[in-house]
């Protein structure tokens, strides 16, 4: 079970269950709908940026604990970021769940990314850990759509 | 002791089936994942294949391999043989004349031969082809491709919130303009098995033909194709213990003949000259390049397989089966099964508590076992009930309570994860 531990972190569960900033956004700037055709979930991303920088990103849809965590996570991380910022985050999240943390983890620089660390043992849920992510880049690059296919 | 002697045995013919026993004929299902045991749910995708298909499969290359139809070698000749031979065993196995079976890679192909062949020169703009609820994609986007390239129109026949088609619904839907009507014999999403009798009778009375799809019922219940009365029947060897790569399409003989060929090439043709090709006779006309003659082999190997068994057995089996199985899930705290309809077969679709089924198929898949998650290529049907995904446990003839068992347990321990 220790690597199912891995996975369902505490606190993975936690904004699985509770998901923060979800639900619809009064005066968005960009947005982007995100699809995962394995397994029909999707996602609508919203964002509103101001002065070069996210003020706010909220989602609505439906999603495995991993998909709703991810976004859950990294609407909260990416307030206050530029867009070079938000994807150089993306950068260091995506190589933790396609490769995992390594030996010696940047604790610093993955922050509460790191609970996160425990998708790369799960090949079929990466996608899943990955939708939000793309679909944010997707919106502040001013695409409409994007699938994990 | 002594009274016991005098009582008769409860008659026990179908369940005379050993399904304990029959598993050791899957060399697959011998095996750990993840450290534990596997045990595979997931039959309605695809099923493992007994070590009588692998044999064949293997002997074929080993030993009778070369092209068929044209070579006047021993080699040809055997080749030539075994694939024939393949077809007349699907020919049996369905009940129809060898020359109404065509060889396809799959129940997919076999319902987009039907539309291109015999739907496109059919159909004109505002026909109408009708459609169940209950259709996996393979049997609803050929049509709306076909409906796309005619000015037709694809019309979905409802079902109610059991999961069973509303007969009277459907009735009202045949009206003079449907051309078709594509129907499963049992869903590979929720398991229901269609009153295919009461839907060939409604339709041939109005002298619409009807496309069964057997993809999943061929496996668990057969067929009898004089005996259904519809047109067309297809389905695809690796859901019947078979290869992948390799299929069926049945069709009445006068379709077949008044259909043009579909795809061009070798086989398929009498003479080919550039001011006239003709082409060869049925089923030959629709097999056009050299086919899958191993995946054929293979195919007719997993039938003589089902037919030593006796699939009135492996019916008994897996409907006893299911039935403790949707007791044994309904009894775990927050199970809630997707369709309950009047008659099931392979399939239970299910949700626990508000866990996302596929978090739930990651975590069993930890304890070994293998069940589906997601839309199971049925979008229409979770539309209707109002879901994007459930949870799928599919069941074969070596399926055994044993499994039924383990995946109880895995669902506690998703249950603990998520508690």
């Amino acid at each position: 079970m220790s690597e199912l531990t891995d996975l369902y972190q505490e606190v993975i569960l936690d904004h699985g269950k509770k998901p923060r900033n979800f639900g619809p956004m009064e005066g968005a700037t960009a947005s982007a709908e995100g699809l995962n055709p394995l397994c029909g979930d999707h996602l609508l991303l919203q964002v509103k940026v101001a002065d070069g920088k996210v003020v706010e990103a909220r989602f609505t849809g439906t999603g495995c604990a991993i998909s709703r965590a991810s976004a859950s996570v990294m609407t909260g991380l990416v307030k206050g970021k530029t867009q070079a910022e938000v994807e150089a985050m993306f950068q260091v999240f995506h190589a933790l769940v396609t490769g995992g943390p390594g030996p010696h983890p940047d604790l610093e620089a993955l922050g509460k990314l790191a609970v996160f660390g425990g998708v790369h043992e799960f090949p079929t849920r990466v996608k899943c850990a990955s939708l939000a992510w793309h679909t944010l880049r997707s919106a502040l690059q001013g695409h409409a759509t994007v699938s994990t296919e | 002791m002594t009274t016991a002697t005098t009582a008769p045995p409860a008659p026990v013919a179908p369940a005379l089936f050993d399904a304990a026993a029959r598993r050791a004929d899957f060399p697959a299902l011998d095996q750990q994942v993840h450290g534990k045991p596997l045990v595979y749910l997931d039959s309605a995708a695809t099923t493992q294949k007994p070590r009588a298909v692998i044999d064949a499969i293997s002997r074929f290359y080993e030993r009778d391999n070369a092209n068929v139809h044209r070579g006047v070698h021993a080699l040809s000749e055997r080749a030539t043989k075994a694939f024939e031979g393949a077809r007349l065993t699907v020919a049996r196995f369905l009940n129809a004349d060898p020359r109404e079976v065509v060889f396809v890679r799959g129940a997919t192909e076999a319902i987009n031969l039907v539309a291109a062949s015999f739907g496109r020169p059919r159909l004109q703009a505002g026909d109408e082809l009708v459609v169940t609820t209950l259709e996996h994609h393979s049997n609803i986007v050929p049509w709306q491709l076909l409906a796309a390239a005619t000015g037709s129109r694809v019309v979905p026949a409802p079902i109610d919130d059991a999961g069973d088609l509303d007969l009277a619904g459907l009735e009202r839907l045949l009206g003079p303009r449907v051309k078709l009507l594509a129907v499963t014999q049992v869903s590979n999403a929720i398991g229901t098995v269609t009153p295919l009798e009461a839907i060939i009778a409604m339709a041939r009375a109005r002298g619409i033909p009807v496309l069964v799809d057997g993809a999943q019922g061929a496996p668990h219940l057969g067929v009898d194709v004089r005996a259904l009365g519809a047109d067309f029947y297809v389905f695809s060897g690796h859901k019947i213990y078979g290869p992948t790569g390799i299929g069926v399409l049945w069709a009445r003989r006068e379709h077949l003949e008044a259909m043009p060929p579909w795809q061009g090439g070798g086989d398929m043709i009498r003479s080919v000259s550039f001011e006239k090709t003709t082409f060869n006779e049925v089923p030959y006309k629709f097999e056009a390049g050299t086919p899958d003659i191993a995946g054929a082999v293979g195919l007719a190997a997993a039938l003589d397989y089902l037919q030593a068994i006796g699939l009135p057995a492996i019916a008994h089996h897996e409907a006893a089966l299911l039935r403790q199985a949707e007791r044994a899930l309904l009894a775990v705290p927050g199970v809630r099964l997707v369709g309950t309809p009047r008659q099931r077969a392979g399939v239970l679709s299910f949700l626990v508590g508000d866990i996302h089924p596929h978090d739930l198929a990651t975590i069993v898949d930890r304890q070994g076992v293998a069940i589906r998650a997601g839309h199971h290529c049925a979008q229409p049907i979770m539309q209707r009930f109002k879901l994007a995904a459930t949870a799928r446990a599919s069941f074969g003839l070596y399926s055994t309570t044993a499994d039924v068992e383990a995946l109880v347990r895995a669902l506690q321990a998703a249950i603990k994860v998520f508690a």
